[in-house]
């Protein structure tokens, strides 16, 4: 049906123990889009993408994938539908004992049984696509954080996903890294006819690229809509969020008692 | 009081968690053991990851162990001119008991930690949530590979340390004191028995190796994803695998060798 969502959450709630993380949750991502979810540090936006992969169970609602309940999967049908999504996270998560050749050839390697000529072809083809082809043969250590960030997108995408979940991809980046891994996201996803779900606070980079976005606060979507709609807002704060200011609904000082009680200056006059 | 009170009972609450985990955890590893007789290479890098890389600490510590049993076994046995009775000396102390409990000591501070060091800084570093993402159950691929490989090194490992002991024994006993070599030898073929003697201490490593192991794989795998976290299950793994080694010696010898 090429109108239902690849992922849909319905009122989903999570909390660890009794700690709520996310409450109310309901978000739509259509297939073929590039969908960011934004949303200040702790604010739930990688138990989200937890949630959606299956590494985490909803305490309440529903989170589907084409179609299917994560939650309600067996194990078998949960690996069955992790082999169609990919996940870049936000360090990379290289293996370090496997070059970086070995580290995109390892879910070809684990889910086909393509002889190594083609297995050799492919990862060369994955490498020349982040443009990292020439560093086939490097260890992790050896890669600055863009280009670990790239290997690791190469490996999300060696199975042609038709899910790719990007954790924070632009965290620690220079300004070319940071412009080359944003418009990869964007013509990879495109070029695989994929469905992306960008996780990140970096707001001019992500605007620039994303179809939808979604503004997580408190452990709920605070607001959505295209990165226009999202520029112009006048939620005070989305256009706190989106300007980056030091004054709005957000303050500055984490909550607690007085400075003049913490010093014990309360009463004297 | 109240607080005293308050905080035993949280740490018996902790601790009885802690071992449902463990025992969660081993079923798990057992449960998805399967990809290990399919590819066995994956148990074979193991081995060399556990074992052959602790060869020469076995080897070296198996030769000064049996040096110094050469030495103070011949002293003792000479003053009840049994001094021809060393080679028995030398090898049922190895076989029986030095040789599985010193290599699994050795074995839980080289391998033990080396494996929690691995484990820990795969999970801080999201390699195995990576690999969950890939479809890839870690529990089959990477734990119970390294399981396997640390269950099959510590016998091997330990017959490594007796024979390095038993050879320890013989230069000082034969070859520097002057003990008959035929005695040395004979007494201990007619004196060690390769049921009860040999492969007791073969099931006792064997017990040891799936202990460490398995306290290795878990303190790993249940560390706090942190630099500080990592280091605190390594010093935990080599601290509780020491107290365990000693603790089934003691019962698995009362089974063994004193009939109990």
């Amino acid at each position: 049906m090429p109108n239902e969502p690849l992922v849909e959450l319905t009122d989903v709630a999570f909390s660890y123990g009794a700690r709520p993380i996310l409450s109310g949750i309901r978000m739509r991502i259509p297939r073929g889009k590039v969908v960011a979810i934004m949303g200040g540090s702790g604010c739930g936006k990688t138990t989200i993408l937890r949630l959606i992969g299956g590494q985490l169970k909803a305490t309440s609602g529903t989170v589907r994938v084409e179609g299917q309940d994560v939650s309600a999967l067996t194990y078998a049908d949960l690996y069955r539908l992790r082999r169609r999504m990919g996940m870049l996270f936000q360090f990379g998560a290289m293996f370090t004992d496997l070059s970086v050749f070995e580290n995109v050839a390892f879910p070809l390697r684990e889910h086909t049984k393509l002889p190594e000529s083609v297995i050799h072809d492919l990862v060369l083809l994955k490498l020349q696509a982040v443009g990292l082809r020439g560093a086939a043969h490097l260890r992790p250590a050896e890669l600055s954080g863009g280009m670990a960030r790239r290997v690791a997108l190469a490996r999300a995408i060696s199975l042609d996903p038709m899910l790719i979940m990007y954790d924070e991809p632009f965290t620690g980046l220079d300004p070319i890294s940071l412009g080359v891994i944003a418009n990869l996201i964007r013509r990879l996803n495109d070029a695989l006819g994929a469905t992306s779900i960008l996780v990140t606070h970096d707001v001019e980079a992500s605007l620039g690229i994303v179809d939808y976005v979604y503004i997580a606060a408190g452990g709920q979507i605070v607001a959505e809509g295209t990165p226009d709609a999202i520029r112009a807002s006048q939620d005070p704060f989305v256009h706190q969020f989106v300007n980056g200011e030091a004054d709005g609904p957000v303050g500055f000082h984490y909550p607690g008692s007085t400075l003049a009680a913490d010093l014990g200056l309360e009463g004297r006059s | 009081m109240i607080d005293a009170l308050r905080q035993i009972g949280a740490r018996t609450v902790d601790g009885v968690w802690k071992l449902g985990c463990a025992t969660r955890f081993t079923g798990t590893i057992l449960a998805r053991s399967g990809m290990c007789l399919r590819r066995p290479q994956l148990v074979l890098d193991q081995i060399y990851f556990t074992g052959v890389l602790s060869l020469v600490i076995i080897i070296v510590s198996g030769l000064f162990v049996g040096l110094v049993l050469g030495l103070q076994g011949y002293e003792t046995l000479k003053r009840y001119g049994s001094a021809e009775a060393l080679g028995t000396l030398v090898a049922l102390s190895l076989v029986r008991e030095l040789g599985p409990v010193v290599s699994a000591l050795l074995f839980a501070s080289r391998a033990g930690s080396a494996i929690t060091a691995r484990i820990g800084i795969m999970k801080s570093t999201e390699q195995l949530s990576a690999m969950e993402m890939m479809a890839v159950d870690p529990h089959s691929r990477v734990l119970a590979p390294v399981f396997w490989g640390g269950v099959l090194s510590m016998p091997l490992l330990a017959a490594i340390f007796s024979a390095f002991g038993v050879f320890g024994g013989y230069l000082i006993g034969v070859v520097i004191i002057g003990v008959d070599s035929g005695a040395f030898w004979s007494q201990m073929q007619a004196n060690v028995d390769l049921w009860s003697d040999v492969m007791n201490g073969v099931i006792k490593s064997a017990v040891f190796g799936v202990a460490v192991t398995l306290i290795a794989l878990f303190e790993g795998y249940d560390a706090p994803p942190t630099a500080e976290g990592v280091s605190y299950a390594v010093t935990r793994t080599v601290v509780t695998s020491a107290l365990a080694i000693l603790a089934l010696d003691f019962v698995l010898t009362s089974f063994m060798f004193t009939g109990v």
